[in-house]
C-alpha cells in the first residue's frame, strides 16, 4: 500500500467529503419535506391525493436511483429543466430518497394504536389536531430509526452523482484513479471517509432514538 | 332528575356487508340513569355503544343526545365540526385505557380542555387538579401513563373525559383489561359518579357491579335487545331463555 500516495492526496478527499456532506444533508431535508408530503397524501381521506402519493412512491422505487439523476441532469435540458451538476444531483436524490422516506413516515404513523385516534376524537379533537397532538409525536418517535436507515441509504447514494461530475468522494476517487494508477489505496480512502460519515451520522441517529424513547 | 328523554336511539341498525351487527335497536336514557348493557361478546353491546358517540357510525336509525341529533347526515366538513362538537359533551372511557403515553397525566387531563375551551395553563392545571383529586390520584399529576398501574390509568382515563364536563359518560369494559385486584378502585370511582347523577351508559361483564349501581339493564344477543328491565328482574328473575343461559354461564364462573 502507498501510504505515501495517501498523505499527499488526502487533502483532496477530506475536501470531497465535505462536499459528500453537503450533498447528503441538503437530499436529506428534501426527502424529508418529499417524505412528509408523500406520506400526507398517500394517508389523505382523498383518493386524488392517495393516488398521487402511489404513483410517486411506485416509480420512485420502481426504477434505478442512477437513472432519476441521469433523467434530470441530461434529459433535463431537453424540456427546459437546466441545472448544474451538483443541483441536479441533489434534486434527484432528495425525491429518490423522499419516496422511501414516505413509506417509513406513513408506516410509523399507521403503527400507532388506533386506540388514541380514538381517545382523542372522543375528546372532540378534529382529526387534525389529533394528528398534530397525538398521533404525530408518537409516530415521530417510532420513524427515528427507520428514517435513520433511510438517511444512511442516502448517504451511501450520493456515490450516484459521480458519473454526473459532482465532485465527491466516489468521483475524486475515481479521478485520482486516472492519474496514479491505485485503485486500492484511492477507493479505500474514499471508502473510509464515507464510514467515517455514516458513522457520525448512525450516533447521533441512536442518540436522538434513545432521548426520544417514552419514558 | 326529569324524565325527560337524555339519549335516545331510535331503530338503531348497523351492518358490515351481509352481516348485521346491529338491528333495529331502541332505548332511551333519561338524565341521570345508569344503564348497563350485558351480552356475550359479538352481541354489538360495544358497537351500540360506539354508535353514540359516532366511533362506529349506524347504518340507519337516529341518536339524539336531548335535542341534538347527533349522527346528523351532513356533507364532510360540516358533519367533522358537527361531531367535534357533540362529542364534547359525550366522555369514553376505553376498556384499554388509550391514555395517551407522551403527556403526563397533567397533559392527558388538559389537552382537550386547552384546545377546545381556550382554558388557560392555570385554569387547565386547576380542571386537572380538580379532577385528579376526585379519582384520588392527585399525587401522580406529573407521572407518565407508563408509570401507572392499570387501575389507577383507567382512572386517569375517567379524569380526562370528566374534564371536559361531559352530559353523558360512556363506559366500554372499563374494567375487563384490569387485574381482579384493581377492578375495585375503579368500580368506586364509577360507583361516585352514580352518587353525584351522572347520566352512564356501561357496557360490562361485570354482573354485580351492574346489578348494584344501574338502574336499567339491557341484555343484547346477535344484534338485538333481547330483554331489559331493572337489575331486579333481569338478574333473578329474566323472562328469557337467552338471559338465563347467559346469566347462568357468567354468575357460575
Amino acid at each position: 500500500m502507498d501510504t505515501e500516495l495517501i498523505l499527499r492526496v488526502y487533502p483532496f478527499f477530506l475536501e470531497a467529503a465535505w462536499v459528500t456532506i453537503q450533498l447528503s444533508v441538503l437530499t436529506a431535508l428534501l426527502g424529508l419535506a418529499c417524505g412528509a408530503l408523500g406520506a400526507a397524501a398517500r394517508l389523505s381521506r382523498l383518493a386524488a391525493f392517495r393516488f398521487v402519493g402511489a404513483v410517486y412512491v411506485s416509480i420512485i422505487r420502481g426504477t434505478p436511483a442512477l437513472i432519476q439523476v441521469f433523467i434530470l441532469y441530461f434529459g433535463g435540458p431537453q424540456i427546459g429543466i437546466q441545472l448544474d451538476s451538483f443541483a441536479a444531483g441533489t434534486i434527484a436524490l432528495g425525491v429518490n430518497i423522499g419516496a422511501y422516506m414516505t413509506e417509513t413516515i406513513r408506516g410509523a404513523i399507521l403503527s400507532v394504536d388506533k386506540g388514541q385516534t380514538e381517545a382523542a376524537r372522543t375528546l372532540g379533537l378534529s382529526r387534525w389536531k389529533t394528528m398534530r397532538k397525538v398521533v404525530l409525536p408518537q409516530a415521530a418517535r417510532l420513524m427515528i430509526r427507520p428514517l435513520g436507515v433511510n438517511i444512511n441509504a442516502l448517504i451511501k447514494g450520493t456515490a450516484l452523482v459521480a458519473p454526473i461530475s459532482v465532485v465527491e468522494l466516489t468521483y475524486t476517487a475515481q479521478r485520482f484513479i486516472g492519474s496514479t494508477y491505485k485503485p486500492f489505496e484511492m477507493f479505500l480512502l474514499s471508502g473510509l471517509l464515507y464510514m467515517a460519515i455514516i458513522y457520525v451520522v448512525g450516533q447521533g441517529v441512536h442518540w436522538l432514538d434513545r432521548r426520544a424513547r417514552i419514558t | 332528575m326529569s324524565d325527560q328523554a337524555f339519549v335516545t336511539i331510535k331503530n338503531a341498525a348497523k351492518s358490515y356487508g351481509q352481516l348485521e351487527v346491529l338491528k333495529d335497536i331502541n332505548l332511551t336514557v333519561q338524565r341521570g340513569q345508569i344503564v348497563a348493557i350485558i351480552g356475550p361478546s359479538g352481541s354489538g353491546k360495544s358497537t351500540l355503544l360506539r354508535a353514540i358517540n359516532e366511533l362506529d357510525p349506524l347504518t340507519s336509525g337516529e341518536v339524539w343526545l336531548e335535542d341534538v341529533q347527533i349522527n346528523r347526515k351532513l356533507p364532510h366538513r360540516q358533519y367533522e365540526a358537527h361531531v367535534n362538537q357533540v362529542r364534547q359533551d359525550i366522555g369514553m372511557v376505553f376498556q384499554h385505557f388509550n391514555l395517551f403515553p407522551h403527556l403526563t397525566v397533567r397533559g392527558n387531563i388538559t389537552l382537550a380542555p386547552r384546545m377546545l375551551k381556550g382554558l388557560t395553563e392555570a385554569e387547565a392545571n386547576k380542571l386537572a387538579e380538580e379532577q385528579l383529586a376526585k379519582v384520588g390520584l392527585s399525587e401522580k399529576i406529573d407521572e407518565y401513563p407508563s408509570r401507572l398501574s392499570g387501575g389507577q390509568k383507567q382512572r386517569v382515563a375517567i379524569a380526562r373525559a370528566l374534564a371536559m364536563k361531559p352530559k353523558v359518560m360512556l363506559f366500554d369494559e372499563a374494567t375487563s383489561a384490569l387485574d381482579p385486584e384493581l377492578v375495585e378502585e375503579v368500580n368506586l370511582v364509577m360507583r361516585q359518579l352514580a352518587e353525584e347523577h351522572m347520566t352512564m351508559i356501561i357496557v360490562t361483564h361485570e354482573m354485580d357491579f351492574a346489578a348494584s349501581v344501574c338502574d336499567r339493564v339491557l341484555f343484547m344477543d346477535k344484534g338485538v335487545v333481547v330483554e331489559e328491565g331493572p337489575p331486579s328482574v333481569i338478574f333473578q328473575n329474566p323472562a328469557n331463555e337467552r338471559t338465563r343461559n347467559f346469566l347462568r354461564k357468567h354468575l357460575s364462573r
